[in-house]
């Protein structure tokens, strides 16, 4: 019987499988389909203050082994995320979650991390601060070291929970930002975020989506993700969750190996709603195919 | 939703640039007319999402229009070729305010939801009428079906080739019906709404990531709050619409 389980600063996962924020909701959809207790965790629908339509649509382009999506945190606002998500997901999901937080201000992101570090069924909070697809917020925090770090410390001097910062792939370094996030306090790092990308249409030729650019991802970026948690590894010592196109369970290992303590599966949800459940099934023969006992010893296999 | 293999039995060219592709697979999740299902193609990362012309149990057809390389690649398949179907997907249309007397209206790759809709219409006694707009003859299909279903039927195209001249808001005119159902390109839709004069639902088109309510990609704005075109729709009420 081999070993999946996986410890995420002091969080004991069953496996290292986390359905990425953004993918699938608030859970219930998924959990009509197949029980969701099976997962490691799972990273819940970016949350922020203030309740978010989002982007105008079209909001979704395909592309070679991907999709780009400018969604633009859609999501009802933290307050209802508390009294009406978790409420209902809790009768779905009974390990602790993920809680994937935005916002547009420090203050905003301290606001909402200290409201959803109270929430008994939270594990770590999952700082977003590479968002693609909004202006004036998001990404602008996650594209400077010094901005991401007063983010970083901001929301750790008001939370008590593990505070992950989700990082953007659209800087030039992002070794020295993840640094900067460590120094500032950060227990880990949740990396990457999507690559701002564009398609456009022949016909109108127009971009595609009505933002004219949105966040590339599926398996297309999977070499971009595990490069950048490669590097990453080599200088952090906090955890990292990695992510970027993971679809089968070689592509966990695979990214176990660059250094990732547990990974998120993001895309793969929205083409396959059984991807995450596939994984974690398959998950087992594969580490005896490459003769794996315990996933905990290959994180940094590769180095 | 049900996730399963279907097996292609038939896919025919029916009109310009449409194809009728009838597939055996496990039907029970489609419940409702209006409903879509969700197609994995090989080599394709996006599935498609395309409407239910007809569900039976154990078949399903399905009407498409060839636009783009998916639905060129789904063209070229084969009797006996295997698919990946997501089904039972969006809300349908409910019959249940229909009235006596139903209006069916459907343009273009609009009009395949409506035959499962007049069927089940129908079966209840109902007397619908069905407008079907095409810009030409040569794009028409399916007038026989539905006169074989017992529906009234009548055609508008935009050059006048066959039936009423214009749009089938120029069919609509004089007409006498106690609801309205329509699926169509959204100025149709539109112009269907500023002309009808009873209540109705509309069935919208989106690009969609998902399909079934995951990721947000075709959300719109109702008098109703926030909804997704996949999963809250693809029917949305007149009433409750925001142009």
């Amino acid at each position: 019987m081999v070993k999946t389980n996986v410890t995420l600063s002091g969080l004991e996962l069953d496996n290292p499988i986390i359905p990425a924020s953004g993918t699938f909701g608030y859970g219930y959809e998924f959990a009509e389909l197949y029980d969701i207790n099976i997962l490691g965790s799972f990273s819940f629908k970016g949350t922020t203050k203030e309740p978010r339509f989002g982007n105008p649509t079209p909001r979704i382009a395909e592309c070679p082994m991907g999709m780009i999506n400018s969604v633009g945190l859609q999501n009802p606002g933290i307050d209802k995320v508390i009294s009406e998500e978790l409420p209902k997901l809790k009768k779905c999901f009974n390990k602790k979650v993920v809680a994937n937080i935005s916002g547009f201000s420090v203050d905003e992101y301290a606001y909402c991390c200290e409201r959803i570090d109270k929430e008994e069924q939270v594990g770590i909070i999952e700082v977003n601060v590479s968002c693609p697809n909004v202006h004036n917020g998001g990404m602008a925090f996650g594209t400077s070291a010094e901005a991401a770090a007063e983010v970083t410390r901001a929301v750790k001097r008001v939370t008590t929970k593990p505070v992950y910062i989700k990082l953007s792939p659209n800087v030039t370094d992002i070794v020295s930002i993840a640094k900067a996030c460590e120094d500032a306090g950060a227990d880990g790092i949740s990396m990457i975020n999507t690559l701002l990308g564009m398609r456009i249409d022949l016909k109108t030729k127009k971009p595609v989506v009505a933002n004219k650019m949105g966040g590339f991802s599926g398996s297309a970026i999977l070499p971009v993700a595990l490069r950048m948690v490669y590097q990453v590894y080599e200088t952090v010592k906090i955890p990292i969750i990695g992510m970027g196109g993971i679809t089968t369970a070689e592509d966990v290992i695979e990214m176990m190996l660059a250094g990732a303590t547990a990974v998120e599966v993001g895309a793969a949800n929205l083409v396959e709603p059984f991807a995450c459940k596939n994984i974690i099934e398959d998950l087992p023969r594969v580490m005896e195919k490459y003769k794996i006992d315990d996933l905990k010893s290959i994180i940094g296999g590769a180095h | 939703m049900k996730q399963s293999v279907f097996t292609v039995v038939s896919n025919e060219k029916i009109a310009l640039n449409t194809y009728k592709m009838i597939l055996e697979g496990d039907t029970s999740a489609i419940t409702a007319a209006g409903q879509f299902v969700n197609i994995k193609l090989e080599g394709f990362y996006l599935r498609r999402p395309i409407s239910v012309c007809e569900r039976a149990e154990g078949k399903l057809t399905i009407i498409y229009k060839t636009v783009g390389k998916g639905t060129e690649f789904m063209a070229d398949m084969k009797g006996g070729e295997r698919l990946d179907v997501l089904t039972g997907l969006g809300n349908g249309y409910d019959l249940t305010k229909s009235g006596d007397k139903p209006l069916l209206i459907g343009g273009g790759a609009g009009v395949p939801p409506m035959y499962d809709l007049c069927r089940r219409l129908i079966e209840q006694g109902k007397k619908p009428t069905v407008i079907m707009g095409f810009n030409k003859a040569d794009e028409i299909f399916y007038e026989n079906e539905f006169k074989t279903l017992g529906a009234e039927v009548v055609i508008a195209t935009a050059d006048g080739s066959v039936g009423v001249k214009g749009f089938v808001t120029d069919a609509m005119k004089d007409m006498e019906y106690t609801y309205v159902y329509t699926c169509g390109p959204e100025p149709m839709l539109k112009a269907v709404y500023n002309t009808m004069t009873t209540s109705g639902q509309f069935s919208f088109e989106e690009r969609m990531g998902c399909g079934f309510g995951a990721c947000m990609g075709c959300s719109c704005e109702t008098k109703y709050g926030n909804k997704r075109i996949c999963k809250d729709g693809p029917v949305l009420e007149k009433e409750e619409i925001i142009w």
